[in-house]
Order: C-alpha cells, then structure tokens, then sequence
C-alpha cells in the first residue's frame, strides 16, 4: 500500500501526462464519433430499412473483442504505413462509439411523443425547426446518456490501446507488465478505473442537467 | 357461507383502512363491495383468503376461521380475480386456466375435462385457445380466461377484484350479463369489489357500501335505493336511484299487476317489440329517446300487449318513492 | 421509398465487399497458414480460450442468479441498493484494470483470469437478473399469491419465467464481454487466442495476428448467435411482443 502510494506520488507528473494523452484520444475520438453518429441517427429516423442495416452492422462491431480489432486492423493500416499507434486507436474507438451513439439518437428521436411533434407542426415550424427546437432538445438526455456511455467505454478500451503504442495510462500496465513490476501495473489499474469512475460520474451529472425540469422523474 | 366479524385492519399504528365492520354472505349471493377508492373495499377483500393479515375480529368460511387455516390451502380453496386479469403472460391460456388443478396435482384425464368445461362455460372453444398465450387475446377474451382460471378448481367461494373495471363500457355490459347467467348454473358465494353503483345494482344480491373503513350499508340493491341510511350512501347512489331502481324490475313485473293496453292496428304508429325481460330502465330509455312511441312486449315468441311511457311512470310511482 | 430501398442495398453491398476483399486479400497473403502450419498450438490456445469463458460464466451464472433472487426478496430489499450500485459502479471499471488488480493480488497464470473474467461476468448477470425480476407486473404477483402458489412456485413459474429475456440478455453480455477479455488473459498469463495477438502486435507479423484475431472474432459473434439460440429455447412464447388485439 505504502509502495503504491510512493509510487504515485513520485511519477505523478508522468501519471498526469498520460491521464491527459488519455482523455485526448478518447474526446478525439468520441468527438468524430458525434459528428458522424448524430446526424446518422437522426436520418435513419427517415429511413426504417437503412436504420436497420446500420444498428445491425454496429452490433456486430461491438460484439468483436477490442484486442482484436486492433489486431484486425493493423495489417490493413500497415499499408499505409499507420499499422500501430494513434490512428488505429481513435479509428477503433470511433468504431466502438457508433452503436450506442446511433441507437440512443435513433431510439430517442423515434421516441418524441407523437403529440408534441403535432404540435410543432400546428405551430408552422418546419422540418429543421422542429428537429432543432423540438425533436433534438427532447431526445436530448437519451442521446447524452449514449455518449456517455460511449466515453466511459472508450476510456477501457483507450487502456488496451496502449500495447498498440497510442500512449495513454494503458502505457502504465503495459511496462509494469514487462518489467514484473506489480506496483506500476497496480497504479495503472487504479489511475484508469479512476479516470472511467469520475468521467461516468461527471456526465451523469451533465446528463441530468441536461435533462429538462419537466422530464426529471 | 361467509361470516365477517367485528374485522378490523390497522396499517402501522394508526391507520384504520378497515374498522369493526360485520356482515354475513348468504351461500350462493353475489355481495357486491361499494364505495370510493380507499375506502377498505379491497382491504376487506383481500383479508378473506389473507393477502392482507386480519388485524382484529375474525372471517369465517363455511364456518371456519380463516386464520385457523394453512394461508396457501385456503387460497386454493377460494377463485380469485383481480382487475388486470394477472394471467401469467409465460403460460398458455391451457396452462393458465389449469393453474390450480396443476399445483394440487389433478390427474390428466381429470383436468382436459374441466378445461373444456370451463372454456365453454365462458364462451371461448377449448381448442382455438389452448396452446395460445395471453398477450394474443382481447381484453374481454383475457378477462374470461380470469375468470375460467378462478373457478378451475371448483371453489366454493370467488373474490373478484374490480374483475370488469378495466375493460369498455360495451364489453363490460357483455361480460357482466354473461357472468350472471354463469352464476346461474355455478351458484358460487361471491364477493365483488366495485366503485360503480350501476355494476353494483346489476350484479348484487346484496350490496355493502364502505366509508372510511366502516361499513355504511348491507341491504338488497333495491332496499339500498330505496331507504338509504344515511346521507353519505344517499349521496353515493345518486339523485337518479329511483331511476336506477327501475332496473331491477322487469316488464313481467309491471306486467303482474297492470294490464297492458291492446295491441291496434294502426300501423303509423311508431313500434319496437322488446321480451318480458327486458328491465323497465332500458324499456324507459326506448321511449324516452323516442326510438318508439309504444313497446310491443313479446312473451314466449307471443305478442301480449302494448306499453307506452304512462305504464312505466305509473309504477315508478307505485313502487319506488 | 424505392430510393431508400436503394440506398440501403447499395450500403449492404459496399459493406460486403469490404470485408470479402479484405478476407480474400488476408488469404491470398497467406496470413492464416499459421493455423495450418500449426494447428496443435492453434487448439491449445483455442481450448484455453473456450475453457477460461466457460468455467468463468458458468461460476459467474451459478452466482449472480441467486445473487439477485435473494436480494430481490422483500426481507434483502436494503442489500438491493448496495449491490445495484456496487454492479453499476463495477461496470465502470474497464476490463483491463480488472485483470491487472487479478494479477496483482493472485500472481500470474489461469486463475488469477479465470477470477478476472468471473467477477467481470458477474456484474450484468446481476444486475439484470434483479432489473428482469423487478419490472414483473405487481398484478402477476398478487394474481398468483392469491390462486395458492407457494413463494417457491411464484419464483420459479412467475417471476424466473417472466424476467428470462433481461437475464438471458445479462448473460449474452457477459460472454461477449468475456471472450473479448479473455484475449487479454495472455498478459497476465492466462494463455489463450490472446497470445497470437499479442506475439502478432510485438513481432509486427500479420500471420499472428490475423491468424489469433479473426477466431477471436468468430468465436464472439458466434457465442452471440448461440446465446440468442438458447435464448429462444428457454423463453415462452407468450413473452414474444406482439400487438395487442382490441375486442
């Protein structure tokens, strides 16, 4: 206990850096992710036979284990010579983010009640209006709690990305391994189930006060 | 058949949902429970086979003391039904309605027989629904199978729940003429929770209507409408219970003591022919929506007589004041 | 509506031919002679693999059933929040770390992962297993106390029954889950799939990796597919959705 306690406090600074280079590729990569999965989401809403394809093919990405899409991935990037490291790692974590950012925007918009859509209509909004003012603000805690979801998510698989050399606090577990040294890989365990804990934590309060007064119940 | 005696519930310490309250139930009467929501109907209910623990006084079954019975035997021994029919949705309706024949082991040849019995009873065909599930059938058909289920293994003595409350008004009317004429072959002691004065009418033998946990009422339908004890059962029957009375007497009833007019020949005259057990209410409400002028009452497939809105006026007058 | 339609299929054969070009490349590069080549090694791993998730849901499922049956109980109903928080919070910790804290704490080997992926698998068992039997319609409960069931009979027809698709759901997602997490036994030298992997990723040699990935892969979408097989052999029927008839 003491070990770990001193170990922390003497690396603290490299703890810190790779807390950071951490978070970096995760918001990176669930950034892209928002930008491609929202508005996927939402068009799928218009389009039952694609939404079905795509939440398909994104359960199938899910189900494949991280370590092996990584492995997966390598030999196609390596022809363009970007095999290890970030790339693969934030193309990963994109890929991963997909399924619960589409579904929770699909599900979400879906889910508007018919009524207030109606309403936003008799009140001559017109499509983007109405997905703006109405349709998006509404499903707006469902869709936030998908990216949630999907950081807290990331932040595990961000740790494994580290034997693929995309840096982050994976980095920690990884030498400790190599070097037998117990404390290190201990530090690294607590540092990242710490980083997923805190980040889970913070978003579930932004989700909550995202969510409008009249939703909470 | 059914004994309450100075029963009373507490919740916590302080809260009586049911407060020294006595009746007995006649074998073979439907008693109906009324009263508006909390007012220990279903508490009441629900202590006579101890889904609610008795807190004072004591139930009697067929003169036994309920408490002084195993809680799980007793309740084998009582149908059961409640207003969201409670169907077990992972089950078939074969299964569902064979439910307590399974658990006190019946044997096979026993059970198809009882099932077929009973799917007829209630107007569904054995076999169209037996290997069907629940969530396959209409609220109507659903709440039939409750009450298939209740009487599979014969009991002397039914609970219902609000049974009809879920369903809409023109399905309810259905399934509660169908129920009486059930009862009609099957004779069970029953009681009947409701917050409905018209159901309550229709299907009661007796009706006790609470207040606050205290029992305000035990009387014939027509006694309760008739003579209300007190200004809260007044109140509860409302302004039209004479009106209401109207549908516990028959044509044949107006028919025992006035002469119908004759039947003339004119054929302008506007006409609707209704049977001698038609109830006066809905004879009244004929003339009064001026769906005829006159009722043309037919008994044993034989016209014997006319009645116009005079007749039914006449004996309201007499009858119910 | 026709160009959706189109849409939709050109998208499905745009994927498929992504992945057909990228397994007839993989072929044609030969990057899964080693499986061939050395088939021995291959099943060994594979068996590790299969034997590590297993033994670790089987534990996992003789566990977290009872688990969340005892603490469903009206007497147990306080230890709920405790464990519900202590699954959800457990749900937050990645994978990874997981095995590391294994690591750390039972040494190298099998059962330090065959631990790990226990108490991974754990969490959503219970947590469905609890969720599955709480949303069950109070009117079921009351309607099968009050024909004569026994508190036995209510668990075992009413409640297990009627909560299967949120525990069968608990335990898909823990065996995918786990097989995933398995590969990362190697690390702490659990052996396994993992080991082509992670020799592929330090050799930089495709063969490995492609040859320890893609089964992998196989391995996870295929114990979905079984599990949703299994799935639909133990649930009624009766609990299909299904449009609800009016009179």
């Amino acid at each position: 206990m003491n070990d770990l306690l001193n170990y922390m406090l003497e690396n603290q600074t490299s703890i810190w850096t790779y807390s950071v280079e951490h978070l970096q590729l995760v918001g990176l990569a669930v950034f892209i992710a928002i930008a491609i999965g929202l508005p996927l989401g939402i068009y799928l809403t218009t389009n039952e036979e694609l939404a079905e394809t795509v939440l398909q093919v994104a359960n199938i990405i899910m189900t494949i284990p991280s370590i092996a899409l990584f492995g997966i991935m390598i030999p196609i990037l390596s022809v363009i010579n970007q095999g290890i490291g970030f790339v693969p790692a934030v193309i990963a974590l994109i890929l991963y983010s997909q399924l619960p950012i589409i579904r929770n925007t699909y599900v979400a918009i879906n889910n508007v009640d018919p009524n207030i859509r109606d309403a936003a209509i008799g009140l001559g909004m017109n499509t983007m209006q109405r997905l703006l003012r109405v349709e998006i603000p509404n499903a707006l805690p469902i869709i936030m709690a998908g990216v949630r979801q999907a950081v807290v998510m990331n932040i595990g698989i961000g740790a494994i990305a580290a034997f693929i050399g995309a840096g982050g606090l994976g980095v920690l577990i990884n030498q400790g391994i190599s070097r037998s040294n117990t404390t290190m890989v201990l530090a690294g365990a607590i540092a990242i189930s710490l980083l997923a804990i805190v980040t889970d934590g913070l978003l579930g309060l932004l989700q909550k006060r995202m969510t409008p007064k009249g939703f909470q119940q | 058949m059914i004994k309450f005696d100075q029963v009373t519930k507490v919740y916590g310490d302080k809260v009586k949902a049911v407060d020294n309250v006595s009746f007995d139930v006649p074998e073979g009467n439907i008693v109906v429970f009324l009263g508006p929501s909390g007012c220990g109907k279903t508490t009441t209910l629900r202590m006579v086979n101890r889904l609610e623990t008795i807190t004072d006084g004591k139930i009697f079954v067929n003169g036994t003391d309920v408490n002084s019975l195993n809680e799980i035997e007793l309740r084998r021994k009582i149908g059961y039904v409640i207003q969201h029919n409670g169907l077990f949705p992972n089950m078939t309706i074969e299964d569902n309605v064979m439910a307590v024949p399974n658990l006190i082991g019946w044997d096979r040849k026993k059970k198809a027989d009882r099932y077929k019995y009973l799917m007829d009873l209630v107007g569904l065909n054995p076999d169209e629904y037996r290997k069907r599930y629940p969530h396959e059938l209409s609220g109507g058909q659903q709440q039939r199978v409750g009450i298939a289920r209740a009487m599979a293994a014969d009991p002397p003595v039914m609970l219902m729940d609000e049974p009809f409350g879920a369903l809409d008004p023109v399905i309810r009317t259905r399934i509660q003429n169908e129920f009486l004429q059930i009862q009609q072959e099957v004779k069970k002691t029953i009681l009947f929770v409701s917050h409905d004065i018209d159901e309550a009418i229709k299907m009661g033998d007796a009706i006790a209507i609470f207040q606050n946990g205290k029992l305000m009422q035990y009387d014939s339908p027509s006694e309760l409408l008739a003579h209300p004890k007190n200004e809260f059962v007044r109140e509860f029957v409302g302004k039209d219970r004479a009106l209401k009375s109207l549908s516990l007497h028959t044509v044949e009833d107006l028919i025992s003591e006035r002469m119908l007019r004759k039947l003339d020949g004119n054929e302008n005259s506007n006409k609707k022919t209704i049977s001698v057990e038609t109830n006066l209410r809905d004879a009244l409400s004929i003339l009064l929506n001026q769906e005829a002028d006159q009722l043309v009452v037919q008994a044993n497939n034989k016209l014997v007589g006319a009645m116009k809105i005079d007749d039914v006026e006449a004996y309201l007058h007499q009858h119910i004041k | 509506m026709k160009n959706k339609r189109l849409l939709s299929f050109v998208i499905k054969l745009i994927l498929f031919t992504l992945v057909a070009s990228f397994f007839a490349w993989s072929f044609k590069s030969g990057y899964y002679q080693l499986i061939i080549d050395d088939s021995e090694g291959f099943i060994f791993l594979l068996k590790q693999h299969i034997n590590m998730v297993l033994l670790s849901i089987l534990l996992a499922i003789v566990l977290a059933i009872p688990m969340g049956i005892l603490v469903t109980r009206p007497k147990f109903q306080k230890l709920q929040w405790l464990f519900m928080n202590i699954a959800n919070l457990g749900q937050t910790i990645p994978s990874l770390a997981i095995l590391a804290l294994a690591m750390t704490w039972m040494g190298i080997g099998f059962k330090p992962a065959v631990f790990a992926l226990f108490l991974y698998s754990l969490l959503p068992i219970l947590r469905n297993t609890v969720a599955g039997i709480k949303s069950i319609d109070p009117n079921l409960l009351d309607a099968a106390k009050g024909i004569g069931y026994t508190p036995a009979q209510i668990l075992l027809k009413i409640e297990l029954p009627n909560a299967a698709y949120p525990i069968m759901a608990g335990i898909r997602t823990a065996v995918v889950i786990n097989i995933g997490t398995a590969a990362l036994a190697y690390l702490v030298g659990g052996g396994g799939l993992g080991d082509w992997i992670f020799t592929g990723i330090m050799m930089r040699d495709n063969s490995y990796l492609l040859s320890g990935a893609i089964p992998v892969t196989l391995l996870a979408l295929l114990a979905d597919q079984l599990v949703r097989f299994i799935e639909k052999l133990v649930i009624s029927k009766g609990l299909r959705q299904s449009i609800t008839i009016s009179d």
